[in-house]
């Protein structure tokens, strides 16, 4: 029996469970239905998880090890000449014997040692699926006679289905957590794994990035050289210039939308404005890459210029469009936050209204449009399909935006898309770009969530 | 007396002064004024020029140009065993069919170059389509039919765009004597522009005439349907114990910081995640949508956790009074009464996550769903890519003709992230209630 099939039976089971428990709660009753301490239903809920929890929770286990340790018995039958093997090469076999049993093409003549683990492979899996069959449905029946046993007019089964509820959903709250584990602890491992191999001084200061490294030993032209400063200048050469397009119109819309502009075109123009937040990325990438790019070449070549065609403005004009909506969303919402009383204030010592928000209304959300600024910084540089489809590939040190730059995304894609082997420092370069960009990004949202929540306390 | 005149003097100069500058302040108003209009224009402006750009280019990708052969189904060539039975039908050589079929409508071609260059101008896809037109009905070798088979994409790209037939030869990839045949066709009325079904229809493909996004589209499906499953009952979930149960400590403190940090990291930290844990630590399978479900499920969980948060926060306390006032216990009062009520503000929220995960390929290049798959998937553990990763893969390709299949894919992504979010709008304007 497969894993799907055994689930819904367990389901079914339980749903069994749920009907035998209000039955019995009704039978224990002696029709006088007072007498129970909880609803019926309740005792049905009680049979139906003693029923199904601890065989799911089972089956889990049991589908989480049952591939590894099936691995483990069939290597342990290989003939010792297979056994001793270097690890990779092992792992070759393992993956042969997989491929024989799954009934794919297997690579070179198939060897009779392999084909026999195969056929021991084959049995073994065959053996912990009938199992874990046996085991699981017995576990189901096994507690649905146990909760239906205890059921009597005294058992306090509401309080004990809302507990295991209530603790099901305190595990559903520490998935945010397990989340942020697992991402620190994922990049974490594959970055000390590179920097063993490559010193995080040079990471960190190299001038240098060419991360072919030779899968040959006499290979030519593939250093590896991993200074990623070249990176990190052309992410932040593209965030600046998508900031320098954000910040004034996001700020300035923002402004008009919240001070001057009437009910009919607030209601228009600011859900407009925030349609560019909802367009895919991919969708920018395009539209960077085949009508931005082009057309920067186009004006930067008719005024003499050599414009490169992935040049580092295009990519960070349209990341610019892209992030307008944040800055504008993120600053009308603290703009608005300013208390009434203060522009009252200003314009009655005779201030004008652009007076009034200048030097009254600015200073006073400034925190919060830091806050927001930072976030939209984060979000920059984080950005991945824009830069991946308009920015380039090669790692130039440079500070002007007609040339062709990459970024620290850019890279981490391209280190990791395609095949590869997983413990080159070509690949695990990707975890440590991917561990600078986690924690640059965690600093700019935490200043920028403890700036914003200091700011709004001030006025509440 | 004296003193008073000083003081109106004194005040006249004030008010001069005043006047003076206040055309001043006036003048800078307006500018203010203009900046912010100024502002707003743009931003609009960029969201016409990207739409009208993508609308202008990816338009002509849901037509694609036809040519009419008239097919002699030789049974020489797609009957090789004679004898009639699907065996032999699908050995035939239907690429020499469509061949012969051009020389014949074309004889006056000779020229070994110039016969390559006339086949070059029907699709490769023509043959299979011979092939499974006379699978499906053997009685048609020994015939001869009108057939509209796809052009090649050069030649689609030729007739739809109208190429300026004064660019030398060399630079163009429709050459003189193509051309000249195209004109003839033309003429016979044996070229169309016909809606192109296959682009709704078939998966990838090498050659953009054939290429579809149904492939993708159903990958998409997949990954959302393993999103949904997840992300909303354990958002709904946190949200939950969160807003109604989690009493103010350090604890929770660190579970709220949590998610709202998770909402602003960068997507493809998700993707190195799911890369380093679902794939190389659990040994999940590789471009499925399983794992990119899970990925988008991380991925959403902070939006669908802050929406439901949000949603029950504007429960008013009257109702939970009112339900723990006849005795409900405080599950029941969620369940039965909060829950309820909320859950229009939890749905609204989880489509506009839905619709972020629709659109979102960053994390998944990373866990392998960018793979060149051709057959449709058929489940979530088949491997398959998505709409947003179709898009990127066409974007890289070189053919002029996937640009306007490109757009096109954009159209229908865009498309289905405009329904799902006016159908959150719709979902709040009829469920919103004030209390």
């Amino acid at each position: 029996m497969n894993f799907p099939t055994l689930v819904v039976a367990l389901l079914v089971l339980s749903a069994a469970g749920y009907h035998l428990g209000v039955r019995r709660s009704l039978a224990v009753s002696r029709g006088n239905i007072r007498q129970l301490h909880s609803l019926p239903s309740y005792y049905g809920l009680y049979t139906a998880i003693w029923c199904a929890l601890p065989a799911l929770f089972l089956l889990g286990i049991w589908v989480f090890f049952q591939d590894s340790v099936v691995t483990q018995l069939v290597l342990a039958e290989l003939p010792e000449s297979l056994r001793n093997l270097p690890e990779n090469r092992r792992n070759l076999i393992v993956n042969d014997i997989r491929n024989f049993v799954s009934g794919n093409i297997v690579s070179g003549e198939p060897d009779p040692a392999i084909r026999a683990a195969a056929d021991h492979y084959r049995y073994l899996q065959f053996v912990a699926g009938a199992a874990i069959a046996v085991l699981s449905v017995g576990l189901a029946v096994g507690g649905l006679a146990v909760g239906w046993r205890s059921i009597n007019p005294l058992l306090r089964a509401r309080n004990r289905v809302e507990q295991i509820v209530k603790v099901s959903l305190i595990v559903c709250s520490t998935i945010a957590i397990f989340t942020t584990i697992g991402i620190v602890l994922s990049v974490l491992f594959e970055s000390i794994r590179f920097f063993a191999a490559v010193p995080a001084t040079e990471f960190l200061f190299g001038l240098d990035w060419s991360p072919q490294t030779a899968i040959r030993a006499d290979q030519v032209g593939s250093s590896g050289a991993f200074g990623a400063v070249p990176l990190f200048a052309g992410t932040m050469l593209i965030s600046l210039i998508a900031m320098l397009v954000a910040v004034p119109i996001g700020l300035m819309s923002a402004i008009y939308l919240a001070e001057y502009a009437n009910r009919r075109l607030r209601s228009f123009a600011k859900p407009m404005l925030e349609i560019l937040a909802g367009v895919p990325t991919v969708v920018y990438g395009f539209f960077a890459a085949l009508v931005v790019a082009p057309f920067i070449r186009g004006i930067g070549e008719s005024v003499g210029l050599n414009v490169a065609s992935e040049s580092a403005l295009a990519a960070g004009l349209v990341m610019g469009i892209m992030i307008i909506p944040f800055v504008s969303s993120l600053s009308d919402d603290v703009i608005n936050a300013v208390p009434q009383a203060m522009r009252d204030g200003a314009y009655a010592m005779g201030a004008t209204r652009s007076e009034t928000i200048r030097q009254v209304i600015i200073p006073a959300a400034l925190p919060g449009i830091v806050g927001g600024i930072l976030l939209a910084v984060s979000r920059a540089i984080g950005e991945t399909m824009i830069v991946v489809m308009a920015a380039g590939l090669a790692a130039n040190l440079t500070a002007n935006p007609l040339q062709a730059v990459t970024t620290v995304t850019v890279q981490i894609v391209t280190l990791l898309t395609g095949d590869q082997e997983f413990d080159s420092p070509k690949t695990l370069a990707a975890f440590a770009l991917g561990l600078v960009l986690f924690l640059v990004t965690l600093l700019l949202n935490v200043i920028a969530l403890y700036v914003v929540r200091k700011y709004r306390e001030q006025y509440e | 007396m004296n003193n008073t005149m000083a003081k109106h003097d004194q005040s006249r100069a004030v008010l001069a002064r005043v006047q003076a500058g206040l055309a001043k302040r006036y003048a800078a108003e307006r500018r203010f004024r203009r900046m912010g209009q100024g502002a707003i224009i743009l931003g609009l402006s960029f969201l016409l020029i990207l739409f009208a750009s993508i609308i202008y280019k990816g338009y002509p990708g849901f037509q694609q140009t036809f040519i009419k052969l008239d097919v002699y189904f030789d049974p020489a060539t797609t009957d090789p065993d004679g004898t009639g039975a699907p065996e032999s039908l699908s050995k035939g050589n239907y690429s020499g069919l469509v061949k012969n079929t051009l020389r014949a409508m074309f004889p006056d071609v000779e020229k070994r170059r110039e016969r390559r260059a006339l086949t070059g101008i029907v699709s490769s896809g023509a043959a299979f389509q011979l092939r499974d037109m006379v699978l499906a009905d053997p009685a048609l070798v020994g015939s001869t039919r009108e057939v509209w088979v796809p052009a090649d994409d050069d030649v689609d790209v030729f007739v739809k765009a109208q190429v300026d037939r004064t660019v030398p030869e060399a630079d163009r990839r429709i050459k003189d004597n193509q051309m000249r045949w195209l004109d003839q066709l033309a003429a016979q009325e044996r070229l169309e522009k016909r809606f192109n079904t296959a682009f709704f229809t078939s998966g990838d493909s090498r050659e953009p005439e054939l290429a579809g996004i149904w492939g993708a589209a159903v990958g998409s499906f997949f990954t959302l349907i393993v999103t949904l499953a997840l992300s909303f009952p354990i958002g709904v979930a946190t949200a939950i114990y969160l807003e109604e149960y989690a009493p103010r400590n350090k604890w929770t403190d660190l579970i709220e910081v949590n998610i709202n940090n998770l909402a602003a990291v960068p997507s493809i930290v998700f993707g190195l995640l799911g890369l380093a844990v679902f794939i190389n630590f659990f040994g999940l399978p590789r471009s499925a949508p399983l794992v990119g479900g899970l990925v988008l499920t991380l991925m959403t969980l902070p939006t669908i956790i802050i929406a439901s948060r949000a949603a029950l926060k504007s429960v008013p306390p009257s109702i939970r009074e009112a339900a723990l006032g006849v005795g409900s216990s405080k599950m029941q009062m969620i369940l039965h009464h909060v829950l309820p009520l909320g859950l229009p503000g939890m749905l609204t929220g989880t489509i506009i996550g839905m619709a972020q995960a629709l659109g979102e390929t960053a994390p998944l290049l990373m866990i392998g769903m960018v793979a060149f798959i051709v057959d449709i998937p058929g489940g979530p553990f088949d491997p398959s890519t998505v709409l947003p990763v179709q898009i990127f893969l066409w974007a890289d390709s070189p053919e002029r003709a996937f640009v306007e299949k490109t757009s096109a894919a954009i159209m229908v992504l865009l498309a289905f992230l405009i329904v799902m979010n006016s159908l959150a709008i719709l979902l709040r304007r009829r469920f919103e209630r004030r209390w």
